[in-house]
């Protein structure tokens, strides 16, 4: 163990206790720590049936690798299989990454760090594996890299601490499905840390699948250099019991761009405060945060913070909250921080239930109240989302889709 | 085909429209002349049946129906539509994906195509509906959705207004089509046209029209004798105008 590995153990013993900053404290004694190790799988296709109807519903594809340029998978604290199907682009698990890479530990912890909170604090403390992603420079992804967390053992901490790297000029696109078996309760602490270097674009989108009774604390960090793209996407409808993050994005290089789209849903039960957050650190940065928010009868707190620290940069943040039913509490909180002069940041906000003037419009062309509503709130989930391939919006239109159903 | 006998409705707990008489037959477009606040737009909404219109007294009878307590979309589907003069945006539905729910069925994706293009709202098929349409481009998003729903009793409220005049032509054109101008003894299609300032009416041929003022209709004629009348000595002395 290295020195600086010691040190972080250190500090990471000292954060042990240190709630989170944001959501309801979580006992850690409550969950196991450990779980029974799982084989690896050369094919992941022949995982369980039922597994994998729960990663397809995430996004996850195991039956044809092909669809996807890498594939890796966790069950547990086991990751089951990993393998990269294009040249150039590196999958595999975090402690194979340390093997291969004696320079791994300068990314580690650097994005996020250890001692946040006590969930961080957690994941240095326990032995912790996760996904390892990286393109080489000038390496272009066409076909996404897939990732599938998956916690089956009842009531686990399931611990990741994933590394993505975008080599200088390179582009990688990821789709990450974090699921569950519905029945399942458990704890999910994941810590993500991304790294684009100068002129790379990294895409990443998130689908979470929980359930009733599944806590998550992911923690995510990101370091987007000159002339780097960060596109940040994350769908979210199912029931899950409190979920909190926050994920930060700063742009250390001229020129360098992030992008977060949300898709929220709490249903009944479900406790969520999400927010994303950039802070725009070098001239010419920008960030751009949009979410669209809809409670079922669940808490949806839905926050957003845009930092501008250097001139000429540019931010807008734009949230939108629908309430559909009786029930339900959204709460939006948009924050803008202006450090110096000659900064261009702005947000919009507005939270409501369905235009009742927009049904009787559409009721007019002959559609019933119950069409008119589900047309006007699958408009509302649309978000413009960019620059993704074409599997992959049809990915998350289809995870969008698959859960607007539950919503009437 | 519509028959409003002695109709009054309230908004908002006021009543705006008293006693109100109507009678459109078969085939027939009469116009509705009126100062801004008259109860114009109101009588189309009470006809098309918004629930915040509430009728109070009397009747409204289509094709033969009462359909005074019949709802929004009913009334749509036993064919009676309305181009409103101000819709609402609805962000993330494309028109398109209205046409097509408004169509329900009765025309393929080429003619909806077809008829788009002659109509001039192609570059609108895509984007979300009315969100920073102009005014001649909600008229003709408005015109695409009636053509598609193809109702018998078809309620305009203001199609000129906002329009210039190259685009007038395509609305008038339009409009005649919308309401089997072409057509004579077999045009089954009935119109109730508000217009301010008459321009429509040089292009889409109205039979009767009714001035209304104060939510009363205080005179009724054949509509180019009292346009001109209301162009020459307004709408006050438009009680002389009756014949």
């Amino acid at each position: 163990m290295s020195e600086i590995e010691i040190g972080q153990r250190e500090i990471a013993r000292k954060a042990a206790q240190k709630p989170a900053a944001l959501g309801t404290d979580i006992d850690l004694s409550r969950y196991a720590t450990e779980a029974e190790k799982h084989p690896y799988v050369d094919d992941p296709a022949k995982l369980s049936p039922e597994e994998k109807k729960h990663m397809l519903k995430a996004g996850v594809v195991l039956d044809d690798l092909s669809r996807r340029s890498g594939t890796f998978i966790q069950k547990d604290q086991t990751p089951v299989h990993f393998s990269a199907q294009q040249e150039g682009v590196e999958v595999m698990s975090i402690s194979e990454a340390f093997k291969t890479h004696e320079w791994l530990p300068q990314y580690w912890w650097n994005a996020v760090k250890v001692d946040a909170d006590k969930y961080t604090a957690h994941l240095e403390l326990h032995e912790t594996d996760g996904y390892f992603i990286r393109a080489l420079p000038g390496v272009k992804t066409a076909l996404p890299v897939q990732a599938c967390l998956y916690l089956g053992h009842k009531n686990l901490t399931q611990r990741v601490h994933n590394i993505v790297i975008a080599e200088e000029g390179s582009e990688l696109h990821i789709i990450t499905g974090c699921t569950t078996h519905p029945m399942s309760a458990g704890l999910h602490l994941g810590v993500s840390e991304f790294y684009i270097k100068r002129g790379a674009k990294i895409s990443f989108t998130m689908i979470h699948n929980w359930a009733p009774e599944v806590e998550v604390r992911p923690r995510s960090g990101a370091i987007v250099e000159e002339d780097g793209v960060f596109l940040n996407n994350y769908v979210s409808m199912k029931p899950v019991r409190t979920m909190q993050m926050y994920p930060t994005v700063r742009c250390v290089g001229a020129g360098a761009r992030v992008r977060f789209s949300s898709v929220l849903v709490a249903p009944p039960g479900s406790y969520m405060d999400i927010g994303s957050r950039a802070i725009l650190d070098a001239e010419r940065s920008r960030a751009e945060i949009i979410s669209r928010a809809i409670t079922t009868g669940g808490t949806l707190i839905a926050r957003g913070d845009i930092q501008g620290n250097k001139p000429e940069v540019k931010g807008h943040l734009e949230c939108r909250g629908l309430i559909l039913g009786e029930t339900g509490v959204i709460h939006a909180i948009p924050e803008l921080v202006g450090r110096v002069a000659g900064i261009d940041l702005s947000h919009e906000a507005a939270v409501g239930k369905i235009a009742e003037e927009e049904v009787e419009y559409l009721m007019a062309r002959g559609l019933a109240r119950d069409q008119a509503t589900a047309m006007i709130v699958r408009g509302f989930l649309k978000v413009d989302i960019e620059g993704l391939p074409p599997e992959l919006e049809a990915e998350i239109k289809r995870a969008i889709a698959e859960s607007e159903k539950d919503l009437f | 085909m519509l028959k409003i006998e002695n109709l009054a409705v309230e908004v908002g707990g006021k009543e705006i429209l008293h006693d109100v008489n109507l009678h459109i037959g078969p085939g027939e477009t009469q116009a509705l002349f009126g100062p801004n606040g008259s109860g114009k737009t109101t009588l189309l909404m009470a006809i098309m049946g918004f629930p915040k219109y509430r009728i109070t007294r009397g009747r409204i009878i289509f094709k033969g129906q009462d359909i005074t307590r019949t709802p929004l979309n009913e009334r749509a589907r036993m064919g009676i539509g309305m181009s409103f003069q101000r819709p609402p945006i609805v962000r993330g539905v494309r028109t398109r994906d209205l046409v097509v729910a408004a169509a329900g069925g009765r025309f393929d994706d080429r003619a909806i195509d077809n008829m788009a293009r002659r109509l001039n709202v192609m570059d609108l098929m895509d984007r979300d509906v009315n969100l920073g349409f102009s005014g001649g481009e909600i008229k003709r998003s408005e015109l695409m959705q009636l053509l598609v729903q193809g109702p018998d009793l078809v309620l305009l409220d203001e199609p000129e207004s906002g329009v210039d005049l190259v685009n007038m032509a395509l609305i008038g054109q339009m409009t005649n089509e919308l309401l089997q101008k072409d057509l004579h003894r077999t045009r089954t299609r009935s119109g109730l046209i508000i217009t301010h300032t008459g321009h429509i009416l040089d292009y889409v041929h109205a039979g009767k029209g009714y001035v209304m003022i104060d939510g009363r209709v205080i005179s009724d004629g054949e509509s180019m004798e009292i346009l001109k009348c209301i162009k020459e000595k307004g709408f006050e002395e438009c009680r002389t105008c009756r014949r």
